[in-house]
């Protein structure tokens, strides 16, 4: 007696939960790992998939097992030339024939090696952090959909059915087809009094008695609840605005600029960008670079274009505000601004980047970042620096640090972002 | 006949139908079997079954993820094929077919897993001993609502921790000899009674007036275990001071799914080979009858050539002795003994010569496990043909030395060896129960027979032994003693 089972429709993926208990278990490893990915991939694929591999020993499951060494015996096939007595030569790499057979010796030395899917890599490259002053400034392009209640229907599903609207409209369709009838019976009734009290032919007050008896039935037979009286709730799919945010990126691309600077940023840029992605459905990105002058450009020019010239951080600052004001309203969009220098800024420009970021640009902003990277060799920080932390003290949406090589982007990354203990 | 199907695509008709006539050919040769279940699957699914060592359910444990991503990896890319099929040791007997097969492939999975395997499961003295088919599925859905209960009350590390540690002493957690059943209340009555009785009848006033001699062993205290106990996780889960009831509830399971694994482990070689041949043997009496035609049986003797492959040891990819390859040719050899025996034959196996194969057969599948199934009837004649040869390793000596080969010289020789080979003490160090400081520090002590200077794996060891302090809770101890009685070494774990 055959029993055939299609169990092809069951649900797959039965051991997502023991996956999910190793990596739990090896999460420092694994974080340790992505921290290693991190510093060795490209931007452009830093949000794929990633290879994590743990050192064999630390997943291995130990048990008593035997070692290499001790007297054995092994049985093997295809013999061609050996006769009884004939010595063979140890094999390199431990004892030969007798050890191969221990259980669990088969898979041993490589790192236990294995994929972390994208989620999984991004979950714990961001494990802990969250944007500050994460707000939802509604509009924009619209992908979501939430129902509302828009009134009644007179068709729907019964559990949408509303009953004291239903019972209210059987109420007044009870009233207004029962209006004739009903008016019909009182005076029937009243002239019926007026006949008795006047004692009228026992015919006309049988004729009135019938109308009357009538006239109730008339009204009797009107059904309670009918099925025109069924009123629905009418639910309707209404668009929901986005949040979403814009994410500028400023960068200094002066001589002093170099290629390792540049680099630097661009790793934090970067990460910044996936962070964003992942708190936001929709991320645009703007590229300002300035030398003594700002302007917007396409990404690849930002990262790779060369163009040297004096460095006036100024320019960049007024840029974005103005395409704050045209394409960017601080109403509808979360702006996000990150910049980076070398700190390179002269004279009037210093103070006068500090007043404007403060009086103009903080305040649309959600959150500003500035990363200082100094030269290897300087020790203090510049003036643009200076004039940066008298802000930082004083306003809560602006953060800045210094970072000078490339272990260090990451984090200085989670120390701005990492979660405010309560 | 006409053929049951042509080409390559199967369906749920088909399948039946194929089902029916190898059914048919198996009863024909008296294969009793359980009632089958088969049930078709994804590779994806496959995969997940692969993971839980083919248990159809198990309980939650990284162990099992890491051996999925394993699987998983080394599938993808392409270094690793997935088996055709698992079969469970259940009653009805579950069998697993991938869809992806073609039907050639189902009719051999069906032979193989649905005739074979099940009949070996319900003949074989192995399972029939230490595992009750109709009640696993039961229990692996008993072990893993309380495994996840565990987990809610106490917390998934707390349960893990217990697992782990479990885990790391499976291999030792197994009973080879059946304990006598527990008596039972009123056995226990019957007994006290039967001995009263015997007093009474033995009674004579004269004994009471002998004087008493001092008893010399009365003042030192009884050793515990009486004597050594070889089921470590057994011993834990009876004995252990610390343990709570959840804890050695769980030990129980553990141990209990050891148990359940014990004979597959022992009877790899007979149970493939038995199951390889059934599928030979039916799929060839389909092709006798015309239920298959040509091509079915060369698509069908390619995969199955490709599963009984023997690979020598000098060959790119020898991984040693395949247990397919050694099992079918074992199992075909019994029966051309059976049928024609040659005079070598009659000398060696007077038992099988010229007797009813079908009848041999059977008989050697009920009755052996791997180690006494190969040193009973591997033949000289497979000998040679497998051109075994055994190497001696000794740690003593600089080079390996040819102990012997296929000559007549050699075969009891290379016989015995790859029977022993099979053994489970060859895998499995003996490690055993020896003390329990029942009155004193409440510390055991494990003993390691060592035999023939074989070592244990040191740092491995020390972890296990970390695990069993965990779960007794006091101190533990393993001393190697060599074969003369003298300690080689000591390790000791403190808590």
């Amino acid at each position: 007696m055959l029993h055939l089972i299609d169990r092809r429709l069951n649900p797959r993926n039965r051991s997502a939960v023991n996956r999910s208990r190793f990596l739990r278990r090896y999460k420092e490893h694994i974080r340790r790992a992505v921290k290693d990915m991190i510093a060795e991939r490209s931007i452009a694929d830093m949000e794929k998939a990633g290879e994590v591999s743990v050192p064999a020993k630390d997943v291995s499951e130990p048990s008593f097992r035997h070692a290499a060494g001790g007297d054995w015996e092994s049985v093997h096939p295809g013999n061609r030339e050996f006769v009884k007595g004939d010595l063979i030569e140890r094999p390199q790499g431990g004892a030969g024939g007798g050890a191969a057979s221990e259980p669990g010796s088969g898979s041993g030395a490589d790192d236990f090696t294995f994929t972390l899917s994208r989620e999984e890599f991004l979950s714990i490259f961001f494990d802990d952090l969250e944007l500050p002053h994460l707000a939802r400034n509604s509009l924009g392009s619209v992908k979501k959909a939430k129902q509302v209640c828009a009134g009644y229907v007179k068709e729907g599903p019964p559990c949408n059915l509303c009953v004291t609207r239903t019972l209210k409209t059987a109420l007044g369709r009870r009233i207004a087809l029962g209006a004739p009838a009903q008016e019909c019976l009182e005076l029937a009734l009243e002239n019926l009094e007026r006949l008795r009290e006047e004692g009228g032919d026992a015919g006309a007050i049988e004729a009135l008695e019938r109308e009357i008896a009538e006239m109730e039935g008339r009204i009797r037979r009107l059904p309670f609840l009918d099925e025109m009286d069924l009123r629905y709730r009418h639910r309707v799919s209404v668009p929901q605005p986005v949040a979403r945010a814009v994410m500028f990126c400023l960068m200094d691309v002066s001589g002093s600029m170099d290629e390792r600077k540049k680099d630097l940023a661009k790793r934090f840029f970067t990460l910044l960008y996936l962070f964003l992605t992942r708190k936001y459905e929709q991320v645009d990105l703007v590229f300002i670079r300035h030398t003594d002058d700002a302007e917007e450009v396409d990404e690849q020019t930002f990262f790779y274009d060369t163009k040297s010239g004096g460095t006036v951080v100024c320019s960049a600052l007024e840029l974005m505000h103005e395409i704050c004001k045209a394409r960017y309203p601080a109403s509808s969009w979360n702006i996000y601004a990150a910049q980076a220098s070398d700190g390179d800024a002269f004279g009037a420009d210093v103070g006068k980047s500090g007043r404007f970021l403060r009086d103009s640009l903080l305040p649309l902003a959600r959150y500003y970042a500035y990363i200082e990277i100094p030269d290897a060799a300087a020790g203090r920080g510049s003036a643009l620096w200076a004039q940066y932390e008298e802000l930082a003290r004083a306003s809560g949406n602006f953060a800045m640090r210094r970072v000078s090589r490339r272990e260090e982007i990451y984090p200085v990354f989670r120390e701005l972002f990492s979660k405010e203990k309560a | 006949m006409t053929p049951i199907s042509t080409g390559c695509d199967w369906d749920f008709g088909l399948i039946e139908r194929y089902d029916a006539a190898i059914g048919a050919a198996a009863s024909a040769y008296g294969l009793d079997t359980y009632a089958n279940q088969i049930e078709i699957i994804s590779s994806e699914q496959m995969l997940d079954a692969y993971a839980s060592s083919g248990l159809p359910i198990g309980y939650f444990h990284w162990s099992y993820g890491k051996e999925f991503i394993r699987n998983e990896r080394a599938y993808r890319s392409g270094m690793q094929g997935l088996a055709y099929e698992i079969v469970i040791n259940s009653d009805p007997c579950i069998s697993y077919l991938m869809e992806e097969n073609s039907m050639m492939m189902q009719a051999l999975v069906i032979a193989h897993a649905a005739y074979g395997h099940n009949s070996f499961f319900k003949g074989n003295y192995l399972f029939r001993q230490w595992t009750c088919a109709d009640g696993i599925l039961d229990y692996l859905v008993f072990a893993r609502r309380y495994v996840s209960d565990c987990e809610e009350r106490h917390g998934i590390e707390a349960v893990e921790e217990v697992l782990d540690s479990c885990h790391a002493l499976m291999h030792h957690g197994v009973d080879r000899y059946k304990r006598p059943a527990p008596l039972s209340l009123h056995g226990e009555a019957a007994r006290a009674a039967s001995r009263e009785e015997h007093a009474r009848r033995q009674f004579d006033d004269l004994w009471r007036t002998l004087p008493s001699a001092p008893r010399a062993g009365a003042a030192s205290p009884a050793r515990f275990p009486a004597e050594p106990e070889e089921n470590i996780l057994y011993f834990v889960e009876k004995h252990s001071p610390r343990l709570a009831p959840w804890q050695r509830e769980l030990v129980r399971i553990v141990r209990k799914l050891a148990q359940y694994f014990y004979p597959q482990v022992q009877t790899k070689v007979m149970n493939e080979g038995w199951a390889s041949f059934w599928h030979y043997t039916l799929i060839n009496r389909l092709h006798e009858q015309g239920l298959v035609d040509d091509g079915f049986m060369l698509e069908f003797l390619q995969s199955h050539t490709n599963v009984v492959a023997q690979r020598g040891f000098d060959e790119p990819g020898y991984q040693g002795i395949n247990p397919y390859a050694l099992g079918f040719a074992m199992m075909r050899d019994i029966r051309r003994m059976c049928e024609q025996p040659t005079d070598e034959d009659r000398h060696w196996f007077p038992q099988l010569a010229g007797t009813d194969w079908v009848k041999s057969l059977d008989f050697a599948m009920r009755n052996f496990k791997d180690e006494s199934f190969i040193a009973q009837y591997l033949s000289p004649r497979l000998i040679r043909e497998f051109r075994l040869f055994a190497v001696a390793d000794h740690w003593r000596q600089d080079e390996l030395q040819v102990d012997s080969i296929h000559d007549d010289e050699g075969y009891r020789r290379v016989r015995s060896l790859l029977a022993g080979q099979h053994k489970r003490e060859t895998l499995v160090p003996d490690i055993q129960v020896a003390r329990y400081e029942h009155d004193g520090d409440r510390s055991i002590t494990l003993q390691h027979r060592i035999h023939r200077d074989r070592p244990v794996a040191e740092a491995s060891a020390r972890e296990t032994l970390k695990h069993l302090a965990r779960l007794w809770g006091f101190d533990v101890r393993l001393e190697g003693i060599r074969e003369d009685g003298v300690v080689e070494y000591c390790q000791e774990c403190k808590v």
